[in-house]
């Protein structure tokens, strides 16, 4: 012990270092209260028997791709668990709203008009005397179809687009960004407004199809970022000094290297999707009863929002729920994605 | 020359000459005033050009059949520009590159594609040169998937997995990805990949600069041993002038986009006669203190100037001690300088310098 005094920084006090020394083994129990599960995990593989040395280091090396990495943060995180069961409710609600309800949502009855919650109509009645429950869940079709389509599609020619702007660069990428720039410079309330009251037929592919043609800029602009980021890797000239050709470079090696925001922002844009399919049909522009819709039931209660809040309130909360959800499993999986955050 | 006329033989007398095979010590890689110029544009729309970064001006030299020939410089001296324009990557802006004969600055389609299979690259940085989401597998059977000629489908996965035992890694480490693999590893996954095609030039552009030391040397050691099992010549980019001595067998210094002086390893470094090889060479840390004390460091003033604007006459007469009227009006030609023609000393070897003198920097001599 004497010996070891020259050593301590003055003003210690001579306990401390067997103080130290007989908590350091301690330190995982000692960490942040929300790493410890994970600190003990390391701690078990990191100490295993010497003669199970390799086995060991085989099973800490089982191949993980960021995918991988991904998903197994996700599986830990809340907000994705919380999402995703939402949203498979949602789905099913979608796909199959027989199972949740047997009312039609277009039989009514006038002499029920505006009536509040009673039993077996658990939401009340709305102005034509129809089941606000049935409605709300009929109404999740045309919310998730119009969601997910546009979703899909502004996606696709985003990523098209964007992908072959930052791959070829030059002329081309002057021309597409442009187009891009002119789309995203239309105020989508006001894009909406002009082209959807000009065209007669209000099917939902039409809307999906005007929220694509509106969307797509916002993929394209981050797509044709990350497609320049991964075009200027090594691995991608690599590829090149191997021969590879342009499709093989872009579809082997750009693309699946500039995915991760194009899924991450698309993710998000579904919410707002949602929300804008139903921002139209508020307005009179989007879809068209007989369709059943969240935005048109809350635009047809919004007059009658004193005498009976309970059709506004429950198609709203279900447009809010959905949203919500969509956004949340946005950002779980962008946090997932983003290996800084890690 | 590379009219659209005589486009189409040319391809074809490519392609033949990939075939051919070429004699221990011949050329296998001639390079004649090489130039890649990187035009500096103005405007927005209408874009003028306002000059160029002469980021190699005129480079020659030659690579022979199972040689290393080393190339070092400072940082932007254009050593891997060179080594993207030998690769085809970028396009030549004037100059030949003539391999075995044929000049392939120009090719492309089939002949690019057969000149690819025989001319293979390895990469500085070996945490950016392989693809993060393919596995190792993948990486070194993608150019059997470019070129399906070299190993039939079947056998692609023994190929890959031959090619891993040659490099020294575990062959069953085939389905794992490359983060799970330290810094030399990755290096090694990258250099099974050039030689998947069996080429018969590999140009290695700073390949062991992002590694630890201890790691370095394994590396070199690799590249010498695959170096005689397959035959290779290596041109070999770096700026650690003593890896470069140890695994080259002659040595090119380049300086602003120009070769100021090529020889063997014993001429540049026993008997630098350029004086920017002489001022690099002085720079090398010496393990044996009682040489340090007695030898000299040349301590060059003022920054490299800009490639887009060099100097005239000899480009290193900015920051010569030597430099004269003379330097400022005549370009210095690669060539044995006068003063030794004739002899037979070590320093009689190219060097682009008016006033070539032998000197011993290093002092190991």
């Amino acid at each position: 012990m004497p010996d070891q005094q020259p050593n301590k920084p003055a003003g210690v006090p001579e306990d401390s270092s067997t103080e130290l020394s007989s908590a350091f083994p301690e330190t995982p129990t000692l960490g942040a209260m929300g790493a410890q599960p994970l600190l003990e995990k390391e701690d078990l593989s990191h100490t295993p028997p010497q003669s199970a040395e390799a086995v060991s280091v085989v099973d800490r090396e089982v191949a993980r791709s960021l995918w991988q990495d991904a998903w197994r943060e996700l599986r830990r995180n809340p907000v994705f668990l919380i999402s995703g069961v939402l949203i498979v409710f949602l789905v099913l609600v979608a796909i199959w709203p027989g199972l949740f309800t047997s009312t039609s949502p277009l039989t009514c009855d006038l002499s029920k008009s505006q009536l509040g919650p009673t039993s077996g109509h658990p939401f009340g009645f709305d102005t034509q005397g129809c089941d606000v429950y049935a409605r709300t869940i009929h109404g999740a079709r045309a919310s998730i179809t119009v969601g997910v389509f546009a979703t899909a599609g502004s996606a696709l020619l985003g990523t098209l687009m964007g992908g072959l702007a930052g791959f070829f660069g030059g002329w081309i990428d002057a021309i597409i960004s442009r187009i891009a720039d002119i789309f995203f410079g239309i105020p989508i309330l006001l894009g909406g407004l002009v082209f959807l009251s000009v065209i007669p037929s209000q099917s939902i592919w039409v809307v999906v199809g005007f929220i694509v043609v509106l969307g797509w800029p916002q993929i394209a602009r981050i797509a044709r970022g990350a497609v320049i980021t991964a075009k200027q890797q090594d691995y991608v000239t690599a590829a090149q000094a191997l021969g590879a050709s342009n499709s093989r470079m872009l579809l082997r090696h750009i693309m699946p290297n500039a995915l991760a925001p194009i899924i991450v922002v698309s993710t998000i844009a579904l919410g707002t999707y949602i929300s804008l399919e139903a921002t139209l049909s508020y307005l009179g522009v989007g879809l068209k009863p007989p369709t059943v819709s969240w935005g048109i039931d809350i635009s047809a209660a919004a007059d009658t929002f004193r005498n009976a809040p309970h059709m506004l309130l429950f198609p709203a909360g279900a447009l809010c729920i959905t949203i919500l959800a969509f956004i949340m499993l946005g950002d779980a999986v962008r946090d997932a994605l983003d290996p800084k955050l890690r | 020359m590379a009219s659209p006329v005589s486009s189409v033989p040319a391809e074809e007398a490519i392609e033949a000459a990939v075939e051919k095979p070429v004699e221990r010590g011949e050329p296998i890689l001639q390079v004649r005033d090489l130039e890649k110029h990187f035009p500096l544009t103005q405007g927005i729309l209408i874009k003028k050009q306002v000059g160029a970064v002469k980021a190699v001006d005129g480079v020659s030299f030659d690579l022979y059949q199972g040689e290393t020939l080393g190339i070092v410089g400072e940082s932007g001296c254009g050593k891997s520009t060179l080594a993207k324009v030998l690769m085809n990557l970028e396009r030549a802006t004037a100059g030949q590159v003539l391999y075995k004969g044929e000049d392939i600055s120009r090719a492309s389609g089939r002949a690019l594609k057969a000149i690819r299979r025989n001319i293979q690259m390895v990469f500085q940085d070996p945490y950016t040169s392989l693809n993060p989401r393919m596995t190792v597998g993948d990486i070194i059977g993608e150019p059997f998937e470019i070129h399906p000629e070299v190993a039939p489908k079947g056998d692609r996965r023994k190929a890959v997995q031959d090619l891993l035992d040659v490099v020294g890694l575990n062959p069953e480490y085939i389905n794992r990805y490359p983060h799970q693999f330290s810094g030399g590893q990755r290096q090694r996954i990258g250099i099974a990949r050039g030689l998947a095609l069996k080429p018969e030039v590999i140009i290695a552009d700073e390949p062991v600069s992002a590694l630890d030391v201890s790691v370095q040397a394994q590396v070199i050691n690799l590249l010498e041993q695959l170096q005689d099992e397959f035959n290779l010549s290596y041109m070999f980019i770096a700026h650690d002038l003593s890896i470069v001595r140890h695994i080259s067998d002659r040595v090119g210094v380049m300086y602003l986009g120009k070769m100021v002086e090529i020889g063997s390893d014993e001429e540049i470094y026993e008997h630098p006669t350029h004086p920017y090889t002489q001022a690099l060479l002085s720079a090398v840390p010496v393990p044996d203190p009682s040489g340090r004390e007695g030898r000299e460091r040349i301590l060059l003033s003022g920054d490299i100037p800009s490639p887009a604007n060099p100097p005239s006459g000899c480009r290193f007469r900015t920051r010569c001690w030597k430099a004269q009227e003379k330097c400022s009006i005549d370009v210095p030609l690669l060539a044995v300088p006068e003063v030794f023609r004739g002899q037979s000393t070590p320093a009689a070897h190219a060097s682009a310098c008016h006033f070539a003198e032998d000197v011993d920097v290093v002092g190991a001599g």
